[in-house]
């Protein structure tokens, strides 16, 4: 492991608990003269916005004025999404009548983009609506290490924390989708960036300076194209990501992940062509690392795979003897 | 600060302005449903649950924030006067167990949940609390110890409050008990309760040729068809409910125990004695019968008693009621209350807004008639607090 990353995941990676002193960390909020804008993107949420709303609202907001408004930015859900967020007091836009000159595509990027034109915070805090354990902790966990670390720029939130796991070594990460595709990419590539623990998590809270300078890919690679950009314009440091303990969701089909690794490959390509990596590729890594934590200490572990390969039967001079094919 | 009313009137005019102006902190007292609705707490497994109260009391700076040895949690709002003390209470406990999922959903206009009306609501308007008086203005002359009880249903048998009230230093002059469900509930008397549950055990030696012997459920049988036999009084209106009967596992085979669990309710006094020694009759009857051993072993029980229907605090709640326009619905408790009342402490219960599909997983409560259901508690409150309950 280099002693640089293992200085970034030491100084960089946080745990929501660290953050439990809300009242303080609104006066230093209100000190820098901050507003911060929570961005809820839907589509069909019925199930699990009104208890979103209620939560953030009461505990961020009329508790402790942490959050300057709470917006729900939909996609055109045909359930009742809008009219239960709207009856709990959440802003609720159409994301096809914000900046209407722009058109309307239909994805979750989408409506990210276009909060950055709706919301007027200077720290916007996207959290998605289908958290069916959601907690204050899922917002003030995100944005307190911007609050704090003015270098820091965009923090991601991983999950850990298993319902039930003896003390020990166990073994850390994201989905399935990060682990089988996003993390040997960046392995491979981007080797820096596999300190990130669950890049494709939902839930991420960025400065106004850096969203507006940043392109959206309106479908699934988004947060994959926001990480790549993010690391070529500012560099590692400027990443922060928070242990938000357990989140529970929907599950979704091997169909689909299929189709978001198709989105995110055509969002990484995009990228590596954008940055020149294409034509001249750098030197492939044969190192692969994942991660594995022991209460809160996370670590980087890595495996030399070095894909090794034979040549065609048919010129191996033995087997040309063996079966009379003749001297090539 | 508002004034405190001064006449009954005073606060009847107040109570409707009161609901109104709640619906400002619409989303605190429904986080706080949310949240306490997704803590598990079967009986004798409050202790998650107490400990959200109290982090609640601490956020709202009260006094005296404590547990005891039963586990129920305190928190005291101090008068300005500080003459006598009411204790405002919920159950914690649910008749659901760990392994239940108790994801709260919420809609519009209902919120679903588990327990989410017994009593996960009465919780979160306790906890709620001072944060609805700093809402309306209100300060109080006399003290307030908001409570969450633990161990009162089932084999928890009032537990906690009892112990609270046997061993409180403080003496409770008023007690008001909060239920999620339903609105209009006015307690203010208790029935005369029993729970009990009869296990029939067939011994290992048996003797298996004996007329009728065709195992646990047969032998119960014959003892629900004799305690059916027993002429009920009508007026007061004795009930036997039978709640549940466990034998056996298969098809084939002869189960060689069980247990069924009844409740007898009565408001004479006396009546339930009577029957329970009618029943344990019973059983030793089918004991001898049958040579399998039939025991009676009360898991609960509770003495009929209360205050009068004319007594102030009656009268003066179903007025509050009633400006609110909520109708009055009477009917004795065999919760908390009757812990009260054996003290001889004047107390009622009251609900909080209306529910359905209570005690399943689709319990729900309807989120708008509960602001009905706090200015109800707020005016009643007050009414103690102004010596409109005082005899």
């Amino acid at each position: 492991m280099s002693k640089k990353k293992k200085t970034w995941l030491e100084t960089n990676t946080f745990h929501h608990s660290e953050f439990w002193n809300i009242l303080h960390l609104i006066e230093e909020k209100e000190k820098q003269g901050l507003k911060i804008s929570l961005c809820i993107p839907t589509l069909n949420e019925e199930k699990t916005i009104g208890k979103e709303i209620i939560i953030f609202k009461s505990e961020l907001m009329n508790r402790y004025p942490l959050l300057d408004e709470i917006a729900v930015i939909d996609s055109g859900s045909t359930d009742k999404t809008l009219e239960v967020a709207a009856s709990f007091g959440a802003d609720t836009y159409l994301s096809a009548d914000i900046l209407p000159n722009q058109g309307f595509k239909p994805g979750k990027g989408e409506n990210l983009w276009k909060a950055i034109h709706q919301l007027n915070g200077d720290i916007i805090v996207y959290v998605d609506a289908d958290i069916k354990n959601i907690h204050p902790r899922f917002v003030y966990g995100l944005v307190a290490p911007l609050i704090y670390h003015k270098k820091i720029q965009y923090v991601k939130a991983f999950y850990d924390r298993p319902l039930a796991f003896s003390q020990g070594i166990r073994p850390s990460g994201g989905g399935r989708v990060t682990e089988i595709l996003i993390r040997p990419l960046f392995a491979m590539f981007y080797p820096e960036l596999t300190g990130i623990i669950q890049p494709l998590s939902g839930e991420y809270a960025v400065r106004r300076e850096v969203l507006q300078e940043l392109p959206f890919p309106i479908g699934y690679g988004v947060e994959t194209s926001h990480i790549l950009d993010v690391y070529h314009k500012w560099g590692m440091g400027a990443f922060g990501q928070t242990d938000l303990d357990q989140r529970i969701h929907r599950n979704q089909t091997t169909i689909s992940l299929g189709k978001m690794s198709f989105g995110i490959l055509q969002s990484f390509f995009n990228r590596m062509q954008k940055y020149g990596s294409i034509e001249k590729l750098p030197e492939l890594s044969h190192i692969y690392k994942h991660f594995q934590a022991q209460d809160s200490d996370y670590q980087l572990i890595e495996h030399t795979i070095k894909e090794e390969e034979r040549p065609p039967m048919s010129t191996i001079p033995e087997y040309r003897k063996k079966f009379g094919l003749g001297k090539k | 600060m508002v004034k405190a009313p001064n006449t009954i009137n005073d606060l009847l005019n107040s109570v409707v302005s009161n609901r109104d102006q709640l619906k400002d902190i619409r989303e605190i007292i429904l986080a706080n449903l949310v949240m306490m609705g997704e803590i598990p707490a079967p009986t004798f497994q409050e202790e998650p649950r107490i400990r959200f109260f109290l982090d609640r009391f601490t956020e709202a700076g009260l006094d005296s924030i404590s547990t005891d040895e039963f586990g129920n949690g305190f928190g005291f709002i101090r008068g300005t006067e500080g003459e006598k003390n009411i204790l405002v209470a919920a159950h914690t406990d649910t008749v659901f167990n760990h392994t239940i999922d108790h994801t709260v959903r919420v809609e519009s206009a209902r919120i679903f949940g588990p327990g989410i009306a017994d009593n996960s609501l009465g919780c979160a308007v306790v906890a709620s609390i001072p944060q609805i008086l700093q809402q309306l203005g209100i300060e109080l002359k006399h003290n307030v110890l908001l409570m969450g009880i633990t161990r009162s249903l089932g084999r928890g048998d009032l537990a906690g409050i009892r112990f609270f009230l046997k061993n409180s230093k403080a003496p409770v002059d008023y007690g008001l008990f909060v239920e999620g469900a339903q609105l209009g509930r006015l307690s203010y008397s208790s029935m005369g309760m029993l729970r009990g549950e009869i296990t029939c055990n067939i011994p290992s030696e048996y003797d298996w040729t004996l007329f009728e012997s065709s195992g646990a459920i047969t032998i119960l049988n014959e003892v629900i068809t004799k305690m059916m036999a027993i002429p009920l009084p009508t007026k007061p209106k004795a009930t036997i409910t039978y709640g549940s009967m466990n034998a056996g596992n298969t098809y084939n085979s002869v189960p060689t125990s069980g247990s069924l669990h009844f409740e007898i309710r009565s408001e004479q006094a006396g009546m339930v004695s009577e029957l329970q020694n009618r029943i344990h009759e019973i059983a030793d009857e089918v004991s001898s019968n049958t040579q399998a051993e039939v025991k009676l072993e009360v898991v609960a029980r509770r003495r009929p008693g209360g205050i009068d229907f004319s007594h102030p605090l009656t009268k003066t709640a179903r007025k509050i009621q009633e400006s609110l326009g909520v109708i009055p619905k009477i009917q004795p408790s065999v919760g908390e209350l009757s812990a009260l009342i054996d003290k001889g402490i004047p107390g009622i219960t009251i609900g909080i807004t209306t529910a359905s599909q209570m005690h399943s997983q689709n319990e729900n409560i309807a989120i708008d008639p509960m602001f009905s259901g706090l200015a109800q508690l707020v005016g009643i409150l007050q009414a103690m607090d102004g010596g409109f309950c005082d005899e």
